[in-house]
This record gives C-alpha cells, sequence and structure tokens, in this order.
C-alpha cells in the first residue's frame, strides 16, 4: 500500500508541477499515447483470449439442473441454452449476482459457524461502477463541442437535488463515498490488507486523485472552465489546441486519467472485459445434451478390453464370466 | 500441532488471525496430518510420469529432475495455450476477497494460504513474473514472484489442501475456479515427478483392473454374489446380477467403493434391489468397474484414460444407455467432460429411456448416461415402487449434497425427491451449508487418505458445524449422501463433529423402503440391523401399481 501510495503521489507532484512546464507532452502526449496503448492493449488481450481454446464446457453451476419435467430447473444459475447463459454473464456483468450472494463466516463463543450475508461489497462495488459510468457519461459535455441532449438530461438527473453552485452532482458524492470504502475496507479489514498486492491499491489511489481534482476543478477553478473545455473538446475531434495556461489540477486529472488507461490492460482492470470471458460463467450446463468440441483433443490411448481379458483370462473363465476369446471354444474349433 | 481429541478444543483453538510476514516471503511449513505420503517411483514409472523419482516430503531436498524451472515454463506454457479457463483466471481476479471464507480449509484450519485467493495467487505470482509484460518490467511491484524450490513445495503443500469443490468459484464475481487451477498444478507438479500415493495407486490400478482398488475380475464376482448371499437372507429374494454379458439395455456403473467397504456396499445392495424388482435389463461390467476417476484429480489425460473404458465398454457389450451409481467426482466428469474427451458415444447407444415409465432423458441425450437418482426419482414420480418409509422411521434423516454433482452438475432436487420418498424425517441443515452452497466433505479429490487426518477433519468443520446443529437441534441421527467419497469420508467426521450420527448412501434407503413381491418380513435392514418394530409389522407384500407383465422378469432371466 506504501508502495503504490507514494508512487501516485510522485505521479502527482509530476503531473502538477512539470505539466505546466511542458504542457504539450502532458497535454497532448501522454493522452493521445495512452489512448493509444489502452485501445490496441484492451483489444489486444480480448483478441488473445478469444483466440485460446474452451476444451471443456466447465459453468459453475449455482442451481437446480434441467432433468426432470417434474422438477423445476433453475435457469439462470444452471443455464440449459446459450441464451441463458447469455443471461447469466449479463446479469453478472452489469448486476454483480455473484457478489449479491456473499456472506461472512464467523465462529461463534460456543463454536458454531454463523453466516452473516454481507451485501455491502456488491453495494458498493455496484455504486463504484454505476457512478463512474455517469460521471463519465456526463463528461461528454465537455467532450464534444456540439454534446447531445441526452448529456444534458443525465446532468439533469443527477443534480436534481438542485443544490450548490456549481449544482451539485449525485455520482461525484457517490463515487467519491464508494471509492473511500472500497478502500477502507482494503485497508481495515486484516485479510483482505494480506492479500492486497501493490496493483490493488494503486487504481483506487489513481481513482481518488481523478475524483479530487475533478472536483476541485469544479468547484474552486471554474474561470477555467471554458478554457479547459475548449482544449479537452480539442482532444476529441483531434484539432488540439495550446494547453498552455491550463490549471495545474487538470494536469493532474488529465495525467491520472492517462496513467489509468495504459495500465489497464496490463493490471487487473482487464476484469471489465473478462467477465465476458469467463468459462466458468459464460457456459450453459447441458454438456449431457449437446456435444462441446475440444478443439486440440488428440488421440486417445487407453488399456482396451482385449489386453485386458489377456491378463485376466484364466482367472475369468474360472469364474464363470463372459469371455470373447473362449480358450475351450478356440480349441474345439479347431479340432 | 496435532489434532485435539476434543473438537470443543480445535475449535477453542482456531485463530483467522493474519500473519504478520507477507505471504509471498513466507515458505511453506509442512506439519504432520496435513499431506499425503508422496507416490512411489514404481507406481510413477507404470503410469509412465515422466521425472519419476523417490522422494520425501520433509526432505531438504526433493531431487527434482535437473531442468525443472524450464520443464514447469514450457508446460505452464501449454496449459495458458490450452485452457482459456486458466489464462482468464490468471488475468482477472481482483483481490476482492469474496471467496477468502469461503473455503472449508480456510474456515477449519485459518491458515491465510488456504483462501482460494491466495491459493490461486500462488502460481498467479509465478505467472505474473513470467508470462505478462508488466510482471517481467516490474517483478515483485507487479506482484510477480520468482519460482523456485521454495514454490514448488509451497504448490506441493497447498494445492494437494484443495478439494476441487468449486464453492469458491460460485462466490467469485468472475467465477474464478481453484478447481481448475488445482488441477493444472497438480498437472504440472507431475511433471516433476511428483505425486501422492493415496492418488496415483488408484490410478494404476483402474488402468490394469478396472478400478481404483485393484479388485480383478473374478473378486469383483464373488464380492457381488456376497452382497447377493446378504440380500437374500435379509429379504429372502434371491438376486444374480449380470456380470459382463452381451445384449443387454443397460451397462450399469457405479464407484467400485460401493461394492469395497461399509457403508458403500448397503448402498450396492440398494441398487440391486431396485433392479430386481422393477425387472431391469441391465449388466455389470468388471473392466468398467469404476465410475470414479482419480486421474481427474491430477491430470486431464489421465482423467480421459481411465474414463475411456465407460463408451468402449457400452460399445462392446452392446447395451443401448448407462446407468451411474451415486458418486461425486464420477458425476463431474461424466457431466462435464466425459463426451467431449472420449466421444461420440458408440454408435448403437440411444437417448436413454426408461424401460419402466417410457420416460425419455433428454438431458442425457448426448452422453447417453443418465444418474440413478434421476432414474429412480423417475420411477418414483410414476409410482412404480411399492415403498415403505416407515421402515426408515428410526431415522431422522439430513442430506449431504456432494460439491461434485451439485456445482458441477446441478442434481440438488432429484436425491431429495427421492430421499423424501423413502423416509419419513428428513430436516435441512442451515441453507448456507446446502444446496449449491454445499461445503465439502473435506475428503474429496484425492484427500481422503489416513496420514492426513488432521487436515480432514479440519476441512470437515463446516459441514460437521451444521451437522452437529441439526443433530442438537433436531435430533438428526442420519445423514444421507450421493457419493463413494463421502460415505467413506464422513462416518469419521461425524464420529468426530457430531459422534451419533451414521452416514448412509440414498439407495441403501431405498433398498430397505422397498417392498419386494416375495420378500420375506423384513425385519432388519440391510445393514442387518433390527427395523423399527411397527414398520415390520406394518409390511405388506402387496404391489399394486406395477405392471403384471413386468411382475418376476428380472427372477426368471437371472435363474
Ligand atoms: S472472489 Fe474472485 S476476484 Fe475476488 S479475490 Fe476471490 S478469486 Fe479474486
Ligand atoms: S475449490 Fe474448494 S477446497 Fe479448493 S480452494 Fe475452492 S473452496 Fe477451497
Amino acid at each position: 500500500m506504501i508502495l503504490s501510495f507514494s508512487f501516485v503521489l510522485a505521479l502527482a507532484c509530476l503531473a502538477m508541477v512539470a505539466g505546466p512546464l511542458l504542457p504539450v507532452f502532458f497535454g497532448l502526449f501522454v493522452p493521445y499515447a495512452a489512448f493509444l496503448v489502452f485501445l490496441v492493449g484492451f483489444v489486444w488481450r480480448l483478441i488473445n483470449w478469444g483466440r485460446t481454446p474452451v476444451p471443456f464446457r466447465v459453468p459453475t453451476v449455482g442451481g437446480q439442473q434441467k432433468s426432470l419435467d417434474f422438477i423445476k430447473p433453475s435457469s439462470l444459475d444452471a443455464p440449459y441454452s446459450h441464451w441463458a447463459a447469455l443471461a447469466r454473464v449479463l446479469l453478472e456483468a452489469f448486476a454483480f449476482r455473484s457478489l449479491l450472494r456473499n456472506s461472512g463466516a464467523e465462529l461463534s463463543v460456543d463454536g458454531r459457524l454463523l453466516y452473516r450475508t454481507l451485501p455491502g461489497l456488491w453495494f458498493f462495488a455496484l455504486l463504484f461502477h454505476y457512478s463512474l459510468l455517469l460521471v463519465f457519461l456526463r463528461h461528454f459535455r465537455i467532450f464534444l463541442e456540439n454534446p447531445p441532449a441526452l448529456t444534458g438530461a443525465l446532468e439533469n438527473l443527477d443534480a436534481f437535488l438542485e443544490v450548490g453552485r456549481p449544482r451539485f452532482y449525485l455520482s461525484a458524492a457517490s463515487l467519491a463515498l464508494a471509492l473511500f470504502f472500497l478502500l477502507l475496507r482494503r485497508v481495515l479489514n486484516g485479510r483482505l490488507r494480506y492479500i492486497s498486492l501493490p496493483g490493488d491499491y494503486s487504481p483506487l489511489f489513481l481513482l481518488i486523485g481523478i475524483v479530487v481534482s475533478g472536483l476541485f476543478l469544479r468547484y474552486c477553478a471554474q474561470s477555467d472552465y471554458v478554457q479547459t473545455k475548449a482544449f479537452v473538446a480539442g482532444i476529441f475531434s483531434l484539432r488540439p489546441q495550446n494547453p498552455a495556461g491550463l490549471h495545474p489540477a487538470f494536469f493532474l486529472h488529465l495525467f491520472f486519467v492517462s496513467i489509468l488507461l495504459a495500465s489497464f490492460p496490463f493490471s487487473k482492470l482487464m476484469h471489465m472485459g473478462g467477465i465476458f470471458f469467463s468459462p466458468a460463467r459464460n457456459l450453459p450446463n447441458n454438456s449431457r445434451a449437446a456435444h462441446h468440441e475440444n478443439p486440440w483433443k488428440g488421440p486417445l490411448e487407453f488399456r482396451g478390453y482385449a489386453d485386458y481379458e489377456n491378463e485376466f483370462r484364466a482367472v475369468m473363465r474360472e469364474a464363470g464370466l463372459p469371455l470373447e476369446i473362449d480358450p475351450d471354444q478356440t480349441s474345439e474349433a479347431k479340432e | 500441532m496435532p489434532l485435539p481429541p476434543d473438537a470443543g478444543q480445535l475449535l477453542q483453538d482456531l485463530d483467522y488471525s493474519v500473519p504478520r510476514v507477507s505471504w509471498m516471503e513466507s515458505k511453506a511449513v509442512f506439519n504432520t496430518g496435513f499431506f499425503c505420503w508422496p507416490a512411489r517411483e514404481d507406481t510413477m514409472r507404470a503410469l509412465k510420469i515422466p521425472a519419476a523419482h523417490s522422494w520425501n516430503v520433509t526432505d531438504e531436498d526433493w531431487h527434482l529432475p535437473e531442468n525443472w524451472e524450464k520443464i514447469i515454463h514450457k508446460a505452464l506454457c501449454v496449459y495458458l495455450e490450452k485452457f482459456r479457463s486458466l489464462k482468464i483466471f490468471m488475468d482477472v481476479c481482483v483481490r476482492c476477497g469474496a471467496c477468502a471464507d469461503k473455503c472449508h480449509f480456510y474456515l477449519g484450519g485459518g491458515d491465510p494460504k488456504n483462501m482460494p485467493v491466495l491459493r490461486a495467487e500462488l502460481l498467479r505470482s509465478v505467472y505474473r513474473q513470467d508470462f505478462t509484460l508488466a510482471g517481467k518490467l516490474l517483478g515483485k511491484a507487479a506482484g510477480g514472484r520468482k519460482l523456485d524450490k521454495e514454490v514448488v513445495k509451497e504448490w506441493f503443500y497447498y494445492f494437494y489442501q484443495c478439494t476441487e469443490c468449486r464453492r469458491c468459484a460460485l462466490y467469485c464475481p468472475y467465477g474464478i475456479d481453484t478447481a481448475e487451477i488445482t488441477l493444472i498444478v497438480r498437472a504440472l507438479l507431475l511433471e516433476l515427478g511428483l505425486g501422492t500415493q493415496w492418488i496415483m495407486e488408484p490410478v494404476l490400478n483402474c488402468k490394469r483392473t478396472g478400478n481404483h482398488l485393484g479388485i480383478q475380475p473374478h473378486a469383483f464376482k464373488e464380492i457381488v454374489e456376497m452382497l447377493c448371499d446378504d440380500i437374500e437372507d435379509l429379504t429372502g429374494v434371491h438376486i444374480c446380477p449380470p456380470i459382463n454379458e452381451k445384449g443387454h439395455e443397460i451397462l450399469f456403473i457405479a464407484p467400485s467403493g460401493d461394492i469395497f467397504a461399509e457403508p458403500g456396499i448397503f448402498t450396492f445392495m440398494g441398487y440391486l434391489l431396485l433392479f430386481h424388482e422393477i425387472g431391469l435389463d441391465y449388466t455389470l461390467s468388471t473392466y468398467a468397474s469404476e465410475g470414479g476417476n482419480f486421474g481427474s484429480f491430477v491430470s486431464p489425460s489421465l482423467m480421459r484414460e481411465i474414463n475411456a473404458k465407460m463408451y468402449a465398454e457400452a460399445g462392446r457389450l452392446g447395451v443401448k444407455w448407462i446407468l451411474g451409481g451415486e458418486c461425486g467426482h464420477m458425476w463431474r466428469v461424466i457431466h462435464q467432460f466425459m463426451e467431449t474427451m472420449n466421444g461420440p458415444a458408440p454408435a448403437g447407444m440411444i437417448t436413454p429411456r426408461s424401460p419402466v415409465t417410457g420416460t425419455v432423458f433428454t438431458h442425457a441425450a448426448n452422453t447417453k448416461v443418465v444418474h440413478i437418482a434421476e432414474f429412480s426419482a423417475d420411477l418414483i414420480r410414476h409410482k412404480k415402487l411399492n415403498l415403505d418409509p416407515a421402515r426408515n422411521d428410526h431415522l431422522v434423516m439430513t442430506f449431504h449434497d456432494s460439491c461434485n454433482v451439485t456445482r458441477g452438475m446441478g442434481l440438488i432436487e432429484e436425491p431429495r425427491y427421492v430421499l423424501k420418498a423413502v423416509c419419513n424425517n428428513f430436516i435441512e441443515m442451515p441453507e448456507n451449508t446446502i444446496r449449491e452452497r454445499t461445503f465439502c466433505c473435506g475428503s474429496g479429490a484425492g484427500l481422503n487418505a489416513d496420514e492426513i487426518m488432521e487436515l480432514r477433519m479440519r476441512g470437515g468443520l463446516p459441514r460437521g458445524n451444521a451437522l452437529r446443529y441439526v443433530q442438537e437441534e433436531h435430533g438428526v441421527n442420519a445423514m444421507a449422501c450421493v457419493c463413494a467419497l463421502d460415505r467413506a469420508a464422513l462416518p469419521a467426521l461425524a464420529d468426530y463433529w457430531a459422534p451419533g450420527v451414521s452416514i448412509t448412501g440414498l439407495h441403501e434407503l431405498v433398498g430397505n423402503a422397498l417392498v419386494l413381491r416375495g420378500e420375506k418380513k423384513r425385519d432388519r435392514d440391510l445393514r442387518g440391523e433390527d427395523l423399527p418394530t411397527s414398520a415390520a409389522d406394518a409390511d405388506s407384500a402387496s404391489c399394486p401399481d406395477l405392471d403384471p407383465k413386468d411382475a418376476g422378469q428380472g427372477e426368471e432371466r437371472h435363474v
């Protein structure tokens, strides 16, 4: 944790100090390069996964199979068709169903294992991902010179509380809250701290940096809005403008986003794509009904019956077991 | 520390706190009672395992082949290229910790490396170091770890403390399936000549004699005859099941544990009684006398080899379909792997159809193998069995869902349907410990060796705890299961965690409740123990539901 915190802190200083000094590098080169790395890396990873064969149909079955007509099957957790499996994956990707099942095991003083449902992780994970999505979509107001009406509607929805000036966005608060929970959970829960790697903390720190700098830009550096917006829209329309004079906090914001994007294909953030590829979730539980092909299945070698009978013929004969090659009959036949 | 004789003591001493040293820095400490004896050199040689050699778990030097790093690297590369599952599971874990306290070995022992996420990290750290860009550039900062001999030892220790039960996979948001990872790491270890005798010997036996226990054909026949003698003694009904005979409709394959030892044999007697009563046209086989598949615990290729006998024998004997007995991993293999590995089924086989009820088992149209719980539930549904559940009235039952048939297949309600028809007293264990959330017996995937009794009892804690609960609250005194490994492992678990609870197979109970045509007064159950008197009195030998044309068929054919 210390490692990734110092790393992210160093990045922050770098962006704030060097950004305004080398505006073109940090404002244009880095974001474009990062986006390119992200795009190429992400697609490459997906292709790489997609090209790796799935030799067996191994879904984790989470409910009653389809078998007899008087027993009700669980169509989502033991999907029988590809469509049902698809529904399972989509619900997994968009509603985090497996996390909803989460429970914590605890040993009571009288030696009983008790299981408590723990919807916290599910809730905050969902809150985080959807807030992030909303915030991202809202940003199209800045990305595009003529934002579509939809972004305006989203904004109004997001700011329906109509408090603050500029208007306060709910998604920003929920994003911050969720990030805070996810970080706190990782730091305070001993078990989780023990399994965490630097790569688990850095995205959290980066995101926190992004949110904080974003909030700062919105509420404390509003005067820069017009120039910033023009610059960002320039990036997106591939007509880059001179980034000199932009606020240091903006350089930080942009730099962190770039780092996050560039590291995406090489980090655990790839779970975003991986969730759709997991054979444990995206395959139907019907391998007894429908054939599944293993593309690399080689020739089969095993001990055939003939070999077996050759070894045991004498004892089998004595025990009166039927034989393929019965020495009695063959000798009779010869005579 | 040795296993405390008192389960209460074990519970009190349980410590889930995490150590100060990072898991990457700490080596595996080999505690007696937590590791199996290594596979013997001759066994491994006979199985043509490369780098077979003799070694000792507690020795400093495991005599790994000289280029062991290369071997692992190459093999891992191959598995990554062949299994999308492995690649995904290596890449997408976010260490959210949802799986951490889902593993029975972690819950029963508190060793953090038994959290599924860390178990997988033992491999993942090496993968990151050697196979990812970030790891190659940043090493440890990217979560990488150099593969050294200590890591190999750690793999051996912890990947043989996983029963491939897939409970963790159920809770993981990406379905990261430690069973898949464990299977592959065990296969990697085999490449270095490292395995356990408890698994490799049965594999070798199975290749040679057709079953794990090494029972030769004549002995197999003798055992079946002995069980039939017992049946005749208890019920007055004479049965003589066909063995290796061609021209029957169905090949019945059970796990060999069911003909070998108590309490499995009682389940086997139950199968035979049922088949006799409905006049099933079937045969047993000595060549395919094993439903289970110890190969599936350690290597995809050994799994395939052992399993191949089923279709081969079905084809040779000319049967129409296969009926499978009660076993966990046998059914994971049949359901999820068999037809892919060894299919298509022999040409003469057809979509299974119950000869008694006419039900067509379309869900098995491809593999052509039906589970006996499915088969029996269908019989009961169509009222084809004359059952007297009162004969099981001395039992207050609960049901243990075996991991493999549950999370590997979805066989959840069928056994319950049968159970409720043959027993009057049935109590479920707490909901977080049954059905798809079921806890392993702690002895699966080749971990039912005697030398790891402590590991097994600890791994059995969550199941034992739930069992103890229904024992105390509801007076449960027997637990049914549909798995041969369970039948071998659970009696010890019950003795430790919930003394006084006996373990039965599902079809043992069926056999007890089944009213046979021409049976004598049943005053003892299949174990030879006295039946509750009221039930014995109330016995009737009539069988109004059966089609008269079926009646007596079984006997006629076999005399
Ligand atoms: S639940 Fe899945 S993603 Fe979360 S830590 Fe466990 S394996 Fe990793
Ligand atoms: S498969 Fe079962 S035994 Fe293995 S890590 Fe997962 S929960 Fe534990």
